[in-house]
């Protein structure tokens, strides 16, 4: 499958795959469940795929088993897929940095690390839903047929996003931390008063989790009983800031005072990813309301470009993190399984590299916007003021020109 | 003919009502909106007709009543939403300068944020603190919005079916004290441009600029001045953002005098603007500096001082002798 393929997508709205319709019978059980969890001290962690690359059983681990009926249908193929989705976000997300480095980009804040979480959550998206990101969420992105390089014009600094989030259900990057967790919460509350079942995710991080919007979020989206699922990759740091400074409990925890479940995953587990933000979009679409799903995870680069994570923490702590790599663990269960060949791996390797060669190119290509630009879109309506200035400023450019 | 005699809260009333029943994505958001009708009755039956899932009773906070606005109107409604009083507008701030305003801009206009935000404001009603204050130019200052405020009942009446209509953000201010005056709206007429001033009465030797609450102050202040032969023209701007500068212009060019009268405080405030702007296009024309009445750089006071901290009469003659003897 080419990038290109990925990125053309059915009419939207068309209706879900009916793997997550059929689902929805069971999610009362896990929610019952997490609520008994969430006062033990001990936190919960749903893993389905250790960073060994086994598979955990119903036995193995008692906080998983009530998910694995949400993934009991993924093939082998599927897995491959999830595999391929990582593995191509990440080059992405690896090209990106590099195109920073080299000075086509201003910024990039890279994904490393968290293939899985937002892979394994994206994929349990049907086409109807509707996901507000951060700025960080180029995997889910990818998931809902984005073109990858359609994210970098802001990071060039030819727009502030441009996309048009209807085409793909996927909003504009928020940058104000949290901010979009109630845009989530608002659009949830639309969606249920059209009587559709669609579901909306919103993505947010542990730093955000100190935000009081988010906490606006939650009690909204409580009382209200909107179908939205609060997705929190806590990848530990907030730039320079570790969770100790956002929390005093595990957070997934929080949910209970709010008066829905939250649940605590492995986040570099795609396959538990996956599982959990099923189960979780199935209650929104039951009419079960919110939930709050915690993806465990590491940042296993800086926050961004600008930032230098060797002022604040140690190689020990990203190299145990290293060996719980999400892509990693895939990659030696789909060989340990048979379920991918050496052919699988040298061809995704090739189209890995057709991927970051595009996104290369499709960068060095992108136009700056035309200075007039500036007074564009500022209004939808039109403004007395912006005319006036519009038309000051390009006489005042046209001088120049005459000049010559 | 539906001409009728009602105050400026049952005009904003029945803008409400008018707007809910021509549009079904018309939503009204706010605390205390519901049952008991909001704290000024502004919203005063209308869930009772329109029922709990358009007229909605809100958490006691304002960036999420804000914020879910916005996500709602991503859906394809049409929020209206009440901030209860001026000074608690400020934890939607945020929502307001980061998102609302910049939506539309930061999708290169594939988005639209059809979002009114109604606040009462303004003082004079012998309040507690944060229930005075007039906070229009920080959101006049931030491009994205849309700031308007009427002074009477019929305009109270069409401009907020004009904001609901707008497809950009509209902050809209209502002068709370002002609330009970009563005017004649014709609920058939074809409504005016939301953006443009009228000239609320005519003069000839000076021009008093004002908004909401102030225009009455305004026209009571020409009344006396024509009691002593002075000729005072009074330009109600309606608008902060865009501020007509058009027919306001007209005005001054005819008057050569201008001053310009808000609560809010002076400094760098609306009639700095004015001031400004007035001066770069009437330079020639104006025999005085255009000068301003307003509030003092200072919290607004406790309430038994706000007749002395509020712009009166005596003030803005005092405004109007000072421009006449230049």
């Amino acid at each position: 499958m080419t990038v290109e393929s990925t990125a053309a997508r059915k009419p939207r709205r068309s209706g879900g795959t009916k793997r997550a319709a059929g689902a929805a019978s069971a999610a009362k059980a896990p929610a019952a469940k997490a609520a008994a969890t969430a006062q033990n001290a001990e936190p919960q962690l749903v893993q389905l795929l250790t960073p060994e690359g086994e598979r955990v059983s119903a036995a193995d681990n008692p906080d998983a088993a009530e998910f694995l009926s949400f993934v009991e249908d993924i093939t082998t193929e599927d897995l491959r897929g999830l595999y391929r989705d990582m593995v191509l976000t990440r080059r992405f997300d690896g090209e990106a940095t590099a195109l920073q480095r080299q000075g086509e980009l201003g910024l990039w804040a890279s994904l490393l690390g968290q293939e899985a979480a937002q892979i394994g959550s994206g994929r349990a998206l049907r086409d109807d839903d509707y996901v507000f990101p951060t700025y960080r969420e180029h995997g889910v992105a990818w998931c809902r047929g984005v073109d990858p390089t359609n994210l970098l014009g802001m990071f060039r600094g030819v727009n502030h996003g441009g996309w048009d989030p209807n085409t793909n259900n996927f909003h504009l990057y928020t940058i104000v931390i949290g901010s979009q967790t109630l845009h989530a919460t608002g659009y949830a509350m639309g969606v249920a008063k059209d009587g559709a079942d669609s579901a909306v995710i919103a993505y947010f991080g542990d730093g955000a989790s100190s935000q009081g919007d988010v906490a606006e979020a939650f009690t909204f989206s409580a009382v209200y009983n909107s179908p939205v699922v609060f997705f929190c990759q806590n990848n530990q740091w907030a730039i320079s800031e570790p969770t100790e400074r956002q929390m005093r409990v595990p957070l997934y925890q929080r949910a209970q005072g709010f008066g829905f479940p939250g649940v605590r995953v492995d986040g570099n587990d795609v396959l538990a990813c996956l599982a959990v933000t099923r189960w979780a979009l199935a209650r929104a679409r039951a009419g079960e309301g919110p939930t709050l799903v915690e993806a465990f995870t590491y940042r296993m680069g800086a926050h961004t470009t600008s930032d230098d994570p060797t002022k604040y923490r140690r190689d020990e702590e990203t190299q145990a993190w290293e060996a719980k790599d999400p892509i990693l663990r895939l990659k030696t269960y789909l060989l340990a399984s048979g379920g991918a060949d050496e052919a699988f791996f040298e061809s995704l390797e090739a189209e890995s590299e057709a991927l970051g060669k595009r996104v290369r190119e499709v960068v060095r290509a992108m136009p700056d916007p035309d200075t007039m630009a500036i007074f564009e879109n500022v209004y939808a309506d039109g403004h007395a003021l912006v005319d006036e200035e519009r038309a000051q400023f390009a006489a005042y450019l046209a001088s120049f020109e005459e000049g010559h | 003919m539906a001409v009728e005699k009602m105050s400026i809260a049952k005009a904003l009333n029945e803008s409400l009502r008018k707007a809910l029943e021509q549009d079904p994505k018309v939503l009204i958001m706010g605390e205390d909106v519901g049952k008991l009708g909001g704290v000024f009755r502004i919203t005063d039956g209308l869930q009772k007709d329109f029922g709990e899932e358009r007229v909605i009773d809100t958490p006691l906070a304002e960036s999420g009543i804000v914020g879910t606005a916005i996500g709602l109107a991503l859906r394809g409604y049409r929020p209206v939403v009440e901030i209860q009083f001026d000074g608690f507008v400020f934890p939607a701030y945020d929502q307001i300068v980061t998102q609302l305003a910049k939506m539309h801009a930061r999708a290169l206009g594939k988005v639209k944020m059809p979002v009114v935000v109604r606040i009462p404001y303004a003082g004079g009603i012998g309040a507690v603190e944060h229930h005075s204050e007039s906070p229009e130019a920080l959101f006049a200052h931030v491009p994205g919005l849309k700031v308007v405020s009427p002074s009477n009942a019929s305009d109270a009446y069409w401009m907020l079916q004009q904001a609901i209509l707008s497809d950009d953000p509209v902050i809209f201010f209502e002068p709370k004290r002002r609330y009970w005056d009563k005017g004649e709206v014709d609920t058939d007429a074809i409504p005016g441009e939301l953006h443009k001033a009228r000239v609320a009465r005519e003069g000839s030797d000076i021009t008093l600029a004002a908004y909401g609450p102030m225009v009455k102050v305004c026209l009571e202040a020409a009344a006396a001045a024509a009691e002593e032969g002075k000729s005072v023209e009074v330009v109600d701007l309606r608008s902060m953002s865009p501020i007509d500068f058009d027919g306001l212009q007209v005005s001054v060019e005819k008057t050569r005098r201008l001053v310009v009268v808000h609560e809010a405080p002076v400094f760098l405030g609306t009639g700095a603007e004015i001031a400004a702007r007035i001066t770069e296009r009437c330079f020639y024309h104006l025999e005085a500096p255009v000068l301003r009445v307003g509030g003092f750089h200072a919290p607004y006071p406790p309430a038994r001082l706000e007749d002395e901290y509020l712009p009166g009469l005596d003030r803005v003659l005092d405004a109007v002798d000072r421009s006449l003897a230049y």
